[in-house]
Parts: C-alpha cells; structure tokens; sequence
C-alpha cells in the first residue's frame, strides 16, 4: 500500500472541519445518517473519531500495512463499529458506505491542495483510495462475523426450544422429538436429556419418536448411542412410538437393537417406567 | 485458516501424558468448544499420547489454536521417532493391537476428532495431526 | 508413589476416584481392589468416577476388569456417577462395557448392590 504523504496529513488535520461537514453532507444524502436507529450526535462523533484515527494512523508511521500496531486502535473502532450496526440489523452495504462516503470529500480536498503538481495529486489519490478500501473491507469483514455470531447463536437458541426435556413422574423424564431429525440437532437433544437425567436423578428416560417421519442411518446410529451412554450413566432408556417405516429403517440398516426396551406409544412406555419405579396405577375406587 | 496461538509439550512419560491431558482441556475451552467435544478432544489427545509414549518411545505434542471464519479450533500433532507402523491399514482396524491395549487407541481416536491424519514409515517414526473445531 | 484409597462399608468396598490417574496409578488400583476382595470377603465394590472428566480406553478397561474380577471372586461391581459428556465420549470410543452394572449416584449404587447380593 503505497503511503499518505505528511503534506497530506497535514492538509487533512487543518481542513478537518469542512472535510467533517461535507462527509456529513454525503451521509445525510445516501440517507445514511437519516436512520432513525443512530442518532445525528452519535454519527458525529462516530466521523469525528474515524477522521482522527486515519490521521493518528497515517502519521505514527507505517501506513504499509492495516495489520501493523499503528491501525491497531482503528480497527478496534471499526470493529465495534460493524458489531453494532450488525446488531442493530443494518446491511453490509449500509456500514461500508460509512467508510466509502469519505473518498469525495477526501478527493476534493486533495485536488485543491496538489493543484500544482499532478504527479503527487495522482499518487495521493490512489494512496487515501488503498487506504479507505483497506478500511472499507475490513469492515465488511468484521459486520460478516458478526452476522454470522448472530446466527450461530440463534441457531443454536432454536435447537435448544426445539426439543424440550420433560418431567413425567418422579425420576421419569421424556424427550418427545418432532420433525425431522438431522445429525447435529439428534446430537444436541441427546445431550441435554443426558445432562438433564444427572441434574434430576432420573432412572428412566423415554425417548418418544412418535412424531419423527424418518430416520437415517446416522440418526438412527445416534439414537442407539445415546442408549447405551444413558445405560453407562446408570439409568435406562425407553424408545417409545416406532412407526412402521423407522422400524424397518432399523431392520434393514442392520442395527442391533439387543437390550434395548421399545414401546409402540408414550402411554405404555410410561405405564412400564412407573411398574419399574414400584408404582402401581389403578382406578380409584 | 489461521493459527492463533501455539506452542510445544513434551510426551515421553506417563506423567507426561497427564500434563498432556491438562493442557489440551486449557486449550479445547478456551477455544470455546462445548463441553462434550472438549471431553472428545481430550479423550482422543490422551489415548495418543499414550501410543506415543508406548509405541513411539516418546515424543512431542505440538499444539495450535486456529481460526477459521468464526469458528474456532484445537489441532495437535502427536510425533516421535520410534520405530513406525509397518502395516497402516491393520493399525486403523477396530480391535487391532500389537500393545496388548483394547486397539482402540488410533480407531477410537479418529472417532471423536473431525479431521485426523496418520503418517508413518517402518524406521522413520509417526506423526498423528488431529483437529476439533468448535 | 501415590495410591487411591479403598474404604470398607459393611459388606462393600467404596472407591472415589478424586485425581486424573496415570496408567500406573490405574493399574495399582486394580490390584489394591482384587487383593481387598479376597481379604475382607467383600459381597460389592462401588467405583465411584463422578468426579472423572475423562475416562479413556486405559481407564475404561480397567473398569472392566475390576468387574470381570470381582465377579469371579463372588463380588458385583457397580461404577456410579458416570458423567454425561464421560458416557457419550466413551461410546464414540467404541467402549460400551456390556455386562458393567451401573448407577446414577453413590446411594443408588448401594441400593443395587443390596438387591443384588441377596437374590444371590
């Protein structure tokens, strides 16, 4: 990246003022700054503090490379800058326009200042341009990992409401899957009935498969796994609500099933848990 | 794909393979992994610093934590200049040992890590590279 | 070198397993626990691993063997407090201990050993 030259610098710290107006100007153009989501105080502070960084930046040295430690204060504003507006639900384009809305003002404050040598106006052209788009990409690189935290975190808020463990009787706990069961939602499920047979001293855990259409091999794989780790655990596991065509998956996959209870419905797979607790349930009277 | 930080740990002793287990755990959570694959990690990193010690006549334990997107990761490399695996296919077999131990060591291993590579030559040592991501 | 402790309840013998064990120590625990066995006629060993955070296939042999063991010498084992990541982590292993009794804490190992011993 070639290099902001010190009479640039300089230029930019005595016209900071209507460098700071016109940007505005250009923000309140695209619209960017009318969104009622960021206030007009927080906006100039946000351009005041960005221009005093590029300057501290450019003149501390080193503008070769926006890794080195000179940056290091203007990336983590940018950061927090592309984290915040990633959760305030705006788009990349929105946050990078921040950025590349400066390029005029900047232009136009060049052209005056090198209006007698074309040579420099070019390559200070082309320098602040590296550097803005430098900036501008890094931002739009930090609001894409926000982004993506943002929907990692709520994919896995989902899986976790998806599928509730509940409590049936005194040390009986029930896992009733619906919908289809992938891979990593089987694994996540399973995990939190295991966690959850310790926290409430569970003996028996029914898993109801009464509303799961199909399985797969790997899901089917998973489902044994988890027996036998509840089994390593100290309690027992009931597979209640085998439809025909999981059964047959079952069969088919060649998946041993040895010592592993299954019932046809919840109803009956709750009345064997409570005969193995000692319960007896009649009618009263 | 970046590597954040890194660093060494000797594997020649059984007390090693303790010290081993410790610092993979330290790394597996400050890499944010969930508690099931931290286990993961750290169960498969043991049963290979005990083939290292056993098999390998010692070694090391490289370790790294990379970085990919926002994912986070532990990969460790297990190497020593031991005598090698003569025969790679039979060692990847279930239940196949020339230790006298279960033979689930490098099976079993594979299983609880998400990448996993194996090179090894009669006379020229082993180096098993594991990787977990979060 | 440093050894686990056994305790003696009544008929039954208790083992808490406190410190992530070497191979050694693993090794010298079975021993200890067939050789108190055989002393003090032992009826059940309680192997209590609650506060294991890992059990890899050195130390899940070892359990198997301490049950194998003790089964012919007319003692059950049961291993208690098997934590939820341990279980899962065992599995993928390919470590199921078919034929291991099991239970979810110390109080319900003991209950289970009870109803064992004296249907036999």
């Amino acid at each position: 990246m070639s290099e902001l030259s010190q009479r640039t610098i300089d230029a930019i710290r005595r016209n900071e003022a209507p460098l700071l107006a016109s940007w505005s100007a250009n923000l309140e153009h695209s619209g960017a700054s009318r969104d009622m989501r960021i206030s007009h105080a927080e906006f100039d502070a946000q351009t005041r503090e960005f221009l005093r960084l590029v300057v501290v930046g450019s003149s501390t040295g080193d503008a070769a490379s926006l890794a080195s430690n000179e940056w290091s204060e203007t990336r983590a504003f940018l950061e927090k800058l592309s984290r915040s507006r990633a959760q305030l639900g705006f788009d990349s384009q929105h946050t990078a326009s921040f950025i590349f809305s400066l390029k005029r003002p900047l232009f136009e404050l060049l052209q005056k200042e090198y209006a007698d040598n074309a040579e420099a106006l070019a390559a200070q052209l082309w320098a602040v341009s590296e550097l803005l788009d430098a900036l501008g990409m890094h931002t739009i690189r930090t609001f894409q990992k926000s982004r993506e935290e943002v929907i990692a975190r709520q994919q896995e808020e989902l899986l976790e409401l998806s599928t509730p463990v509940v409590k049936l009787w005194d040390g009986v706990l029930a896992l009733p899957m619906i919908g289809t069961l992938d891979s990593q939602r089987t694994q996540v499920v399973m995990e939190s009935l295991l966690q959850r047979i310790v926290e409430t001293g569970s003996e028996i855990a029914i898993i109801d498969i009464t509303g799961v259409p199909t399985v797969d091999t790997l899901v089917a794989q998973h489902l044994l796994k988890t027996v036998t780790a509840i089994r390593l655990m100290g309690a027992d596991a009931i597979i209640s609500g085998v439809r025909p065509q999981i059964a047959q998956t079952i069969v088919h996959l060649g998946l041993d099933l040895q010592g592993i209870v299954t019932k046809a419905n919840l109803a009956d797979a709750l009345a064997l848990a409570l005969k193995r607790s000692g319960y007896a349930v009649g009618k009263a009277g | 794909m970046t590597a954040a930080s890194s660093g060494s740990h000797p594997v020649r002793t059984e007390q090693d393979v303790v010290l081993a287990r410790q610092q993979v755990r330290k790394l597996a959570v400050s890499s944010g992994l969930r508690l099931v694959d931290q286990t993961k990690l750290v169960t498969a990193a043991s049963e290979l610093a005990r083939n290292t010690v056993i098999y390998g006549g010692g070694g090391d334990m490289d370790w790294e934590v990379v970085e990919e997107g926002i994912r986070k990761g532990v990969r460790l490399v297990f190497r020593d200049e031991g005598p090698g695996i003569p025969d790679m296919k039979l060692a990847m077999t279930d239940g196949w040992t020339s230790g006298g131990g279960l033979g689930l060591g490098l099976t079993g291993a594979r299983r609880l890590v998400d990448e996993f590579s194996l090179e090894s030559a009669p006379g020229n040592g082993t180096r098993v590279t594991i990787c977990k991501w979060s | 070198m440093d050894r686990i402790p056994i305790l003696r309840m009544g008929e039954f013998l208790l083992v808490t397993i406190q410190v992530d064990m070497h191979d050694q120590l693993a090794l010298a625990l079975q021993d200890d626990l067939s050789e108190r066995i055989s002393r003090t006629s032992a009826r059940g060993v309680l192997l209590d691993i609650s506060a294991l955070d890992i059990v890899d296939s050195f130390i899940g042999r070892m359990i198997s063997t301490i049950s194998g063991l003790s089964k012919i010498m007319d003692a059950e084992t049961v291993v208690v407090g098997m934590q939820p990541a341990v279980a899962i982590t065992l599995v993928e292993l390919g470590l199921t201990m078919p034929g291991v009794l099991t239970a979810l804490d110390v109080e319900r190992g003991m209950n289970l050993l009870r109803e064992r011993v004296q249907t036999q």
